[in-house]
């Protein structure tokens, strides 16, 4: 009897794993039938024609990798260098530490939509309409959306993974070797980059890579901010708009005069977001586990 | 003391200064934390220039500024938000205070003859989306966790953690547009609904977000449990199962605690799959087969087409404060059960 509860149990346990695996392996599985159809080299590398009924979706995948490319030069150093300061210099045991870690923390839990009032409020209304009434008195130039407001605004949402995640391989970087160095002459800054920073290179690339896989996925944060449902041209300067594959991909499914006739290209679209988060997102995945390996081998 | 100071980096409370870091000549950035100096607090050879040293110490001024610049940012955020909100608790503008969204009717009817906006209906409608994801979410993310750490094959499991992680890589744009244009049409065929697009097909999207969260936290909980109690209730006789439930699960509950209210957290926020998922129209109902609107979706729908500054603009970006200050709580919350959680068991073990 025990025995048989016990084994029902398990079972149950089972099948709910297998039920949240099946709900992946419909919603990929669905993209992936219905996506591959549209799917073209013409589709990546041409523009939308006859409102989003025809064409390609090349001027998305340009403007979301313009978004993501801005965002992370942006991100990842200015990350590193706060993460550098939590591991090696900042206290633990300080009040400072400890209040500005957990609003680190806690801005990763922060709802992207209240990054997108924060882009419109802060980067746009205060810093875009500043530089405009000091550079170019009545005329608006960098007060309004735009793709570098957005990137802006995508980069201090993605701040908070690349400083956590290259925290934590900083910190778990032996203590000895920073002795050594030290003791060997080396000043802290020396042992930072020489030492620690080359060490904790996987974590600097695993951090990257969640920001920019997180940066090409979100939408909510570039609604106001700089997101285009169609331009004619690509953005050739920081103050234009831009399109963006998961606005397009909003625009399409709620905008679109006639759902069904845009329905393959939807497909489409949605098939070549998934691939690029997919593939970023593995990546960083498995140089974490190499990474796990490595530090407790 | 080198022992120590590892050991703290672990635990994240060691750092730098209970190493040998300190130059004689360092005093600009000196700090008590050097008392109960070492004989290894010098370097053993000194060093042999001092532009090194101004080097060492402008690039730790760099990095320090830096730092808090970006911390200063992050304050910000709240601030702006709230900075834009903060004029209607001194004045109406457009015939709206900080108190319209308490006052009757319980309607939010942004554009129409006279306007209304109370957001009680939106609260109303977040709540019940997020009760229905938390519902669908929770016991399979639980149970699976509970498979994944307890009872799957140690094969298995590499796999399966992995898995899970794919879900929490799809964008929630796609989510929310699987559900759209696929699931709803399943959901309304196979039950009838009288709206396509209702609370539970929100509710539905939502637990896909929500899962591998609740799923992550807590097998990561599980896991942390030492092996000692399984050990020690398996020796007693206890099956595998019984073990699980009776003493790896209560051992690791302030975690799985934390897992639920930051999954709580996480799809009260979630903008993308309600926007898309949920029917959009605000209706003050308790009924899940209803159309409903969201917090999030409401700025998300309604922001691009305010007039900068004016009423309905400030009362978005009051949703938005209030959106920011739950959600902190929650994670707040879910932070501090997590801590709970690592000195239990470190205090036990």
């Amino acid at each position: 009897m025990r025995r048989m509860v016990d084994r029902t149990f398990v079972a149950m346990t089972l099948a709910a794993t297998l039920v949240i695996l099946a709900m992946i392996a419909i919603i990929l599985g669905n993209v992936v039938i219905h996506g591959r159809d549209r799917l073209s080299w013409e589709f990546l590398t041409a523009a939308p024609e006859q409102g989003m009924m025809a064409g390609g979706i090349f001027p998305a995948i340009y403007g979301t990798v313009l978004l993501v490319f801005l965002m992370s030069i942006v991100a990842v150093p200015f990350g590193v260098l706060v993460a550098i300061y939590f591991a090696e210099y900042a206290r633990a045991e300080s009040r400072l530490y400890r209040w500005t870690r957990m609003a680190v923390n806690n801005l990763a839990g922060v709802p992207s939509i209240v990054f997108g009032l924060f882009g419109l409020g802060f980067f746009i209304q205060t810093i875009g309409h500043g530089i405009d009434q000091v550079l170019y008195p009545g005329y608006l130039v960098y007060g309004q959306p735009s793709v570098l407001w957005a990137a802006m605004t995508m980069a201090v949402l993605t701040l908070p993974v690349v400083i956590i995640t290259v925290e934590e391989t900083m910190r778990a970087v032996p203590q000895e070797y920073r002795e050594a160095s030290l003791a060997l002459g080396a000043t802290r800054l020396q042992t930072i980059l020489r030492v620690i920073l080359p060490q904790a290179w996987s974590g600097v690339m695993t951090g990257a890579i969640l920001a920019i896989s997180r940066g090409a996925g979100e939408v909510a944060p570039v609604l106001f901010t700089g997101a285009a449902y169609f331009l004619p041209q690509l953005p050739t300067r920081a103050n234009e708009q831009f399109m963006h594959l998961g606005y397009h991909i909003y625009a399409m499914s709620t905008q679109s005069p006639d759902v069904e006739a845009t329905k393959p290209i939807l497909y489409s679209t949605v098939f070549v977001l998934l691939v690029l988060t997919f593939l970023l997102n593995l990546t960083a995945i498995l140089i974490r586990n190499r990474m796990r390996r490595w530090t407790t081998r | 003391m080198k022992g120590n100071s590892r050991i703290g980096a672990e635990n994240g409370v060691g750092k730098m200064e209970s190493a040998p870091s300190r130059h004689a000549d360092n005093t600009a950035a000196d700090d008590p934390a050097t008392e109960g100096q070492t004989p290894f607090s010098r370097p053993l050879f000194p060093p042999q220039s001092a532009v090194r040293n101004r080097i060492d110490r402008l690039g730790e001024l760099f990095i320090s500024a830096v730092a808090f610049v970006v911390i200063a940012i992050i304050f910000l955020i709240f601030i702006y938000v709230a900075r834009e909100a903060a004029p209607l608790a001194w004045r109406t503008i457009d015939g709206i205070s900080i108190w319209s969204p308490l006052q009757t009717p319980y309607t939010w009817q942004p554009v129409g003859g006279v306007p209304k906006f109370n957001i009680l209906p939106l609260i109303v409608g977040t709540l019940k989306v997020t009760l229905i994801a938390m519902l669908l979410a929770t016991p399979l993310a639980l149970a699976a966790a509970l498979y994944t750490a307890e009872f799957a094959p140690p094969s298995l499991r590499e796999w399966i953690k992995p898995a899970v992680e794919v879900l929490a890589g799809i964008p929630s744009v796609v989510i929310g547009f699987f559900v759209l244009i696929v699931l709803a049409s399943w959901l309304q065929d196979a039950f009838g609904f009288q709206f396509r697009l209702n609370a539970l097909s929100a509710g539905i999207g939502l637990a896909f977000a929500v899962i591998p969260l609740i799923y992550t936290v807590s097998e990561d909980a599980l896991t942390s449990v030492p092996k000692l109690y399984r050990e020690a209730s398996l020796a007693l006789g206890a099956s595998k199962p019984q073990t699980a439930v009776r003493v790896v699960l209560p051992a690791a509950s302030p975690g799985i605690f934390a897992a639920l209210v930051l999954g709580f957290g996480r799809a009260i926020g979630e903008t993308m799959i309600v926007l898309l998922a949920s029917g959009n129209a605000s209706m003050l109902s308790l009924s899940p087969f209803v159309p409903v609107r969201t917090l999030s979706a409401t700025i998300a729908s309604e922001l691009g087409e305010v007039v900068f500054g004016g009423g309905h603009y400030r009362v978005l970006f009051l949703i938005g404060v209030v959106l920011f200050l739950i959600t902190s709580l929650l994670n707040w919350i879910g932070a501090r059960y997590n801590r709970r959680l690592r000195q239990r068991l470190s205090g036990a073990a």
